[in-house]
């Protein structure tokens, strides 16, 4: 896609900030630092679609949107044996993981961003409280609702209820539960920014054709092209970070959509890869001088992996739900989003309404199975309502992402190895959400009542995290690496503990609190 | 995943050509339903799909196999042939692949089309860790539930981007249960 204002910015300006990944960190980050005035190169090794080119087959978009370069994993976590080659499911194109996420949008809580305080020394979780005061995130997702246009936040109506919806209302006002509404959505229940409104399609994770959900392939990224100050470059996948003599980062290294080697040069490098590629670049980039990788003198760099509690709760009844009509994540339960240890575990967990189209469900969204009672769970697809469990999993200093010793990637680079063994905490989290959304689904008649094992994680958090002490983490409290001023941490690795929330709204909040602090930086001439 | 069925080579009562015939190496044929609203769009209720790589009776063996793996008794044959027509193309791509399903098929025995489900079932979990019994079942899953009649048999309607989305189309037409406040949910958006 050509346009007339997009800037060329030459490869020896080493004036340019550059962002290796076009989510939403990368993309929200580079329009903050382009309507500012500051020339952004915005390296992407995906390719760029848009509203016309989504596809409405289901496989055929999860080929075109996703992250499908190998990589390896271990550990006792359900994927390590259902999806070998998957562990997570995030996107390759431009826009990132929010061109097929399901755009909800909580907030994480006061007691969850004092993680360390709030839960104790828990035995075997590598804990750390944010860097940062609630007060002032808070103000940054005050911004971030805005610029989304949250549902139920700002004056914004709700989300209408849909017929799966309706399930989960009734079942959940059985058990009791009070906080129970159609989820906070960055998906426009009206035209507004730009932006077309949700005709309840229930196609989000294919790419929304009406864009009436937030994504930065058609808000940030066209606003910050449209500056003229940013240099886009899809196809472009950033194989290592370099830096002088001094130390500070000064350019980074990648193949071009023709798999030629490119060199860019930078003032500033932010990394926003997602949080299994962000830590690959910074191990990839190890030198003399940082022999164990980039920004990594406190050996924190891939550890701490954390990718919430997941699973479906699938409940079949005798009448029609047709749950796949309808917004897919339009629906959540507060209640159990509390720390009240006598539960069981620490950390809480929202139960957020899903639904999965009839050629994804048999492989993804059902335990292994076949034959006739198999089978006779799909016969009941019509009258199926579907929830899943979102929840905080505790840091583990061994769930980490390395270099795979063996299995080299298309540009011979070692990929990236995911470890996971679940914590004693984790598992009591996942029983007791099952049990409680199994009653919901009872109290209301359900036949039947179907848990799903973990799937590939879509949210993926803390390899490379902020902390006060450059002993714990990786960053400071702005994502800026304690090692090397230059060089940030932009996307969900800088997350100091997971929260029970969809990361998405929190990547956002930070990247526009990044984007003040770096023009504030590169004004008083700090950087 | 959901092409039309004509793009899969199974058009129904079409004829093949001389050159065809010659590089097909098996075929599938079966006569949709009465009742089937793809019969209503066939030129012919008959169906046919060539194989390529496999022989017809080894196509017979694998579309027993897949009914037993995902079995729906009111499901067109039709739609268990483009499983088939799928691993079949695949394996004429992919030498160890076609090994390997052939090796497979002859370890069901050559019964096994015309077995009792019982005896199906009995024989398929003899051979469930095998490589070509999960390959196989991964591809049953995966081609099956694609497939426009399986989308008509269970009644799953798929895009409605080209019919405006379900906000008017019955997102939200559940009575079995009662109506959601509009304190917790929002305002249905006004038919213009």
């Amino acid at each position: 896609m050509k346009r007339g204002w997009v800037a060329r910015i030459e490869q020896s300006d080493a004036g340019a900030v550059v962002i290796i990944g076009s989510g939403a960190g990368g993309g929200t980050l580079a329009h903050e630092l382009t309507r500012r005035g500051i020339k952004v190169v915005l390296l992407e090794a995906g390719q760029r679609q848009s509203l016309a080119t989504f596809s409405q087959n289901p496989g055929e978009a999860f080929g075109q949107l996703t992250w499908l370069d190998p990589r390896t994993q271990s550990g006792n976590w359900d994927p390590v044996k259902s999806y070998p080659t998957l562990p997570a499911w995030v996107c390759k194109t431009v826009g990132g993981t929010t061109v097929h996420w399901t755009g909800a949008t909580p907030r994480i809580r006061p007691w969850e961003i004092r993680a360390r305080s709030t839960y104790g020394d828990v035995p075997g979780a590598s804990l750390i409280d944010w860097p940062i005061e609630y007060a002032e995130l808070k103000n940054y997702y005050q911004l971030a609702e805005r610029r989304l246009l949250v549902t139920r936040r700002n004056g914004n109506p709700g989300m209408p209820a849909s017929n799966n919806f309706k399930v989960m209302y009734a079942g959940a006002k059985k058990l009791g539960y009070k906080r129970v509404h159609t989820n906070y959505m960055a998906i426009n229940t009206r035209p507004g920014d730009g932006r077309g409104f949700c005709i309840q399609q229930g196609f989000c994770v294919q790419g929304c054709k009406t864009g009436a959900k937030w994504s930065t392939l058609y808000t940030e990224i066209p606003r910050a092209e449209a500056t003229g100050n940013l240099d886009l470059r899809a196809g472009c996948m950033a194989t290592r970070i370099e830096h002088g003599a001094d130390g500070h980062v000064t350019g980074v290294v990648y193949r071009d959509a023709e798999g030629h080697e490119q060199r860019q040069q930078a003032r500033i490098v932010c990394v926003a890869g997602n949080a299994i590629e962000t830590p690959r670049l910074l191990l990839l980039s190890e030198s003399a001088k940082f022999p164990h990788g980039l920004a990594n003198s406190s050996g924190q760099v891939g550890r701490n992996y954390c990718h919430h509690i997941n699973g479906f709760i699938w409940g079949t009844f005798s009448q029609p739900v047709r749950f796949w009509r309808g917004v897919v994540l339009g629906g959540i339960v507060e209640d159990e989003t509390v720390n009240e240890p006598k539960r069981g575990f620490f950390g809480g967990y929202h139960l957020e309404l899903v639904s999965l189209d009839l050629p994804t469900l048999p492989s993804v969204g059902l335990p292994y199975g076949w034959g006739r009672d198999f089978a006779s769970i799909i016969d009941d697809y019509p009258n199926m309502a579907g929830m899943f469990i979102n929840g905080e999993d505790l840091p583990q200093a061994e769930n980490r992402i390395t270099l795979d010793p063996k299995v080299k990637d298309a540009n011979g680079l070692p990929v990236a190895h995911v470890h996971v063994d679940e914590h004693a905490n984790d598992k009591a989290m996942r029983q007791h959400a099952r049990a409680q959304a199994t009653r919901m689904y009872e109290s209301i008649g359900a036949k039947r009542v179907i848990l799903s094992p973990t799937t590939p994680a879509t949210h993926n958090m803390c390899t490379a995290r902020m902390s006060a002490s450059p002993r714990d983490g990786v960053a400071n409290a702005h994502g800026q690496a304690h090692d090397i001023p230059n060089l940030f941490i932009s996307d969900g690795s800088a997350f100091s503990s997971p929260g029970s929330a969809n990361p998405t709204l929190t990547i956002v909040a930070l990247a526009l609190r990044q984007g003040d602090y770096i023009s504030r930086q590169l004004t008083a001439r700090k950087l | 995943m959901s092409e039309p069925l004509a793009s899969r080579g199974s058009v129904p009562g079409r004829s093949l050509g001389r050159r065809e015939f010659l590089q097909t190496t098996g075929i599938l044929t079966g006569v949709l339903a009465a009742g089937s609203p793809f019969a209503l769009l066939a030129p012919s209720r008959a169906w046919a799909v060539d194989l390529t790589s496999l022989t017809s009776s080894e196509g017979e063996t694998l579309i027993a196999a897949t009914r037993t793996i995902a079995p729906h008794d009111k499901l067109e044959d039709a739609a268990y042939a483009i499983v088939i027509r799928a691993i079949d193309a695949a394996a004429a791509k992919d030498e160890a692949l076609h090994k390997q399903l052939k090796e497979g098929v002859a370890s069901l025995g050559a019964g096994f089309a015309k077995a009792s489900e019982d005896a199906r079932v009995a024989a398929l979990k003899r051979v469930e860790s095998s490589a070509f019994f999960q390959n196989l079942r991964v591809q049953t899953l995966l081609v099956l539930y694609s497939t426009p009649m399986a989308y008509a048999h269970f009644g799953y309607e798929g895009e409605a981007f080209s019919k405006g989305g379900y906000v008017f189309r019955g997102f939200n037409d559940l009575r079995w249960l009662p109506e959601v406040p509009l304190a917790d949910s929002g305002p249905v958006p006004a038919e213009s």
